[in-house]
């Protein structure tokens, strides 16, 4: 075994403090998972940090918070040791050094991804596809032909997957070794997930901004990940219209996977703009500023993702059209690519932290 | 920047729940309201900052409290724990009062939560602030900004001018700076002196060095004092303060509650001189905690210590630092800096006195010493299983009892009893009209929610004509 890092250390003081204090019981499944322990291993203290959503309130109630001599700073704290346990379960362990400086790290592949795409595009076909209009079946593949284009996703997206669900599995053996699931604590988590119960403050919404509390960031969050869902169901239904229907893309405005992807894409703008002002606004204190970068990153690429996707849509019977394509490929390329080492970990490693905690705490 | 020259309806003197809740109330009357809080943003509110419930009558069950609290059982407890030192008029209006103050605080933004683990099991008395103090003393700074009241931090009222019962100005220092404020009421809300060192000496000699002061270090008492040296008329015991058993390793000022132990009932409790002093299992720990501080306060140094073994560990609440361990009494003193053979004798004699039982933890069980002095009459068991520890204990005040007199209407009585024109006061500076010694669990928060609506709302009024 390696030895423990500076953080987990610091959040096991600041965890004996809160667990002989208790006044923050109230907010989130934090704190009575808390209570059901003394001592907090390292397992412990990684679940308990992935378990915590960053609402922020136990900070703004907090007697010991700095400048208060304890120093108590739950919400940055635990953000600098999920953001670490990342990093020691990414697959394979060299790219957990990724999570290090990750605003670099998905703004650079970012650039790269977009260079490729539209370098590939220009190597391989005439380089006038790019700005000249095309219309009817197949149009796009007149751009990116087809084989890359479905190539490069599988193997891009068939990566991530595989490196998520190892990352995945090591966090799991790492923080509940015992554990032993139950269709009730699937459900738990399922809608812990759905609802983000735990950004609502204990009912009345989270400190998104200061010490106010409010929903915006439990909305903002969802209408991403809403989004974000509506564009993997378009992307599955033009798969399916591709191969099971042999109905070809472009597809009209009012069929089901344009349907999907406009309003996917309209959430997904809505919510990472959203999430981003409330970033740039809120209250630094309790903020880890060290992933700034990374969170920033990958809450902007998400947004030009969908953007490009929507100005496609826009545009795609003009000249415009090439171009577009080139660049929303190349930055969804990026987004493929970065899924393992980025902010999205959070997504499997907050559902198994909700999903151990329902199992924790059966009634 | 607050305008210096202007004449306010109302200042108010403090930060806490207490001059908050006057603040609000004048406010939503008409009055020009200034709050001079002497602490800096971040540590504003006084010991409010460090509460956590408000005990509140219910004739029936609400959201936060269950069954009922009523206005006799709510009266006996007061009279129980004061032992009659009270004032049975202010005692019953603040009683009767206390009922809508939950009310009140939700209208200005306080959260309450439904009571979980951890507490005193008060769930049926006292109504919990989600989040605790802090979160509630937020929601009232938020919700005094928004009415307009003007909030100056960093800003300690050193002197208010008193002639024949009427407050002509206030001389303070606004952050650093003298400046001069005129007003045509001022609410004192301005706390207890349990923070002041110096003036704890005159009663309490060198002793005071050693106490730990658990909440703010800005209740320096120097509006109380100032009042007193005008003519106002003082109640309460000047010598007397609430205390607890507190981890002796805690910070000198401003631990809070994290500090306190819970784990006297299941130990054996020595002084310096390895002396048992007291009963530890005399009653339920929410009953006897408030008598520890003062216990301990009259041993060698003001220090004592906890022992027990490790069947207790799970008995009451982690500590914030962890317990002393030794695999052997022995071992365990000379880590204390105690006599060894002293306290092997007197974990023998301990041992030896302990009697068959039945432990529980959670309630009076029959587990108790016979023949020992003083005895252990709960929670008796043999100290026996490695590794033993202890928990080193020190006084922890909470709040003094010293106050200026007040009538119904939160109106200052001048040494003469004649009601102040001007002056009115809420909170702990004048808690100890009600509560003369010993304490209630969220009785403070009561005294000073109702106070300072009633001082809020005779100062707006006073302000008017």
């Amino acid at each position: 075994m390696h030895a423990e890092s500076a953080t987990a250390t610091e959040a096991r003081r600041q965890m004996e403090i809160c667990n002989a204090c208790r006044y923050c019981e109230g907010y989130c499944a934090v704190f009575p998972a808390m209570t059901l322990r003394r001592d907090f291993s390292a397992g412990d203290l990684t679940h308990l940090a992935n378990l915590c959503h960053s609402c922020k309130g136990c900070y703004h109630a907090c007697q010991y918070a700095p400048p208060h001599a304890f120093g108590v700073n739950i919400p940055a704290t635990f953000a600098t040791l999920r953001a670490e346990s990342y990093a020691e379960h990414a697959f394979p362990r060299a790219l957990g050094r990724a999570f290090e400086r990750n605003g670099t790290v998905v703004a650079g592949i970012a650039a790269l991804a977009l260079t490729l795409v539209l370098v590939l595009t220009i190597a391989l076909q005439d380089p006038a596809v790019l700005w000249s209009p095309q219309r009817g079946v197949g149009a796009f593949f007149r751009v990116i032909p087809y084989w890359l284009m479905v190539g490069m996703a599988t193997l891009t997206f068939g990566w991530a997957v595989l490196a998520i669900a190892v990352a995945s599995w090591r966090y799991w053996k790492a923080t509940a070794p015992a554990a032993k699931l139950t269709p009730r604590a699937v459900g738990k988590m399922a809608s812990d997930v759905v609802t983000l119960r735990n950004l609502g403050g204990g009912g009345h919404g989270c400190n998104d901004v200061d010490d106010g509390f409010s929903q915006r960031r439990r909305w903002l969050h969802q209408a991403m990940a809403g989004g974000f869902l509506l564009c993997f169901a378009a992307t599955t239904a033009g798969a399916f219209y591709h191969h099971f229907l042999g109905w070809k893309s472009p597809h009209a405005f009012l069929s089901l996977p344009v349907q999907l992807g406009t309003w996917g894409g309209v959430l997904l703008c809505i919510g990472t703009a959203g999430l981003l002002h409330v970033k740039a606004i809120t209250d630094p204190a309790p903020v880890a500023r060290r992933l700034l970068g990374g969170e920033v990153a990958m809450l902007s690429l998400l947004f030009l993702v969908s953007a490009t996707g929507l100005l496609l849509l826009a545009a795609r019977h003009t000249g415009a059209m090439g171009l577009l394509l080139a660049i929303h490929l190349g930055l969804v390329l990026a987004f493929f690519l970065v899924i393992p080492y980025s902010k999205m970990v959070h997504a499997p490693f907050r559902a198994l932290a909700l999903l151990r905690n329902a199992m924790e705490t059966r009634r | 920047m607050v305008d210096f020259t202007r004449v306010w309806d109302v200042l108010v003197v403090g930060g806490g729940n207490a001059a908050l809740c006057a603040a609000i109330t004048a406010r939503r009357l008409g009055a020009s309201v200034l709050v001079a809080e002497h602490a800096p943003k971040a540590m504003r509110g006084g010991n409010s900052r460090h509460t956590r419930n408000l005990r509140a009558l219910h004739p029936a069950p609400t959201k936060v409290l269950t069954e009922s609290y009523l206005e006799e059982e709510y009266w006996d407890d007061l009279l129980r724990v004061t032992g009659g030192r009270t004032d049975e008029h202010l005692a019953r209006t603040t009683i009767r009062a206390s009922q809508h103050a939950p009310g009140f605080l939700e209208e200005c933004g306080v959260v309450f939560q439904p009571s979980l683990s951890g507490t005193l099991s008060l769930s049926r008395t006292n109504a919990f602030f989600l989040g605790g103090g802090k979160a509630l003393v937020n929601a009232l700074y938020r919700t005094a900004e928004a009415l307009g009241v003007e909030i100056l931090y960093d800003t300690e009222v050193q002197h208010v001018a008193v002639e024949e019962g009427f407050a002509t100005e206030a001389v303070l220092s606004w952050r650093g700076f003298p400046e001069r404020i005129r007003f045509k009421t001022l609410v004192a809300s301005s706390g207890g002196f349990q923070a002041n060192r110096e003036w704890l000496r005159e009663y309490w000699g060198k002793a005071a060095d050693n106490f730990q002061i658990r909440g703010t270090p800005y209740a320096q008492g120097r509006i109380l004092k100032d009042l007193l040296a005008q003519g106002v008329q003082q109640v309460g015991d000047p010598t007397q303060f609430h205390a607890v058993a507190n981890d002796a390793r805690a910070p000198m000022e401003d631990g809070g509650l994290a500090m306190r132990l819970d784990c006297v009932p299941f130990s054996v409790v020595v002084n310096e001189e390895v002396d048992r002093f007291y009963d530890e299992g005399e009653d339920v720990w929410p009953k006897r905690y408030a008598i520890w501080g003062r216990l301990i306060a009259q041993q060698p140094n003001q220090r004592a210590f906890a022992i027990t073994d490790s069947q207790a560990l799970h008995d009451y609440l982690p500590s914030v630092f962890p317990p002393i361990y030794a695999d052997s009494i022995g071992e365990l003193a000379q880590k204390l800096g105690l006599d060894a053979a002293k306290l092997e004798a007197v974990v023998r004699d301990y041992n030896a006195a302990v009697r068959p039982g039945t432990f529980n933890g959670k309630g009076l069980d029959d587990c108790r010493t016979e023949g020992l002095h003083p005895p252990k009459s709960h929670w008796a068991r043999r100290i026996e299983k490695p590794p033993f520890h202890a928990h080193p204990l020190r006084p922890g005040i909470t709040f003094t009892f010293l106050g200026v007199k007040v009538n119904d209407r939160a109106r200052v009585l001048m040494a003469d009893g004649k009601p102040s024109a001007n002056l009115f006061a809420s909170g702990e500076i004048m808690a100890g009209n009600i509560l003369g010694q010993g304490y209630l669990a969220g009785f403070g928060m009561a005294i000073g929610t109702v106070f300072g609506r009633l001082a809020g709302e005779e100062a707006a009024r006073a302000a008017r004509n």
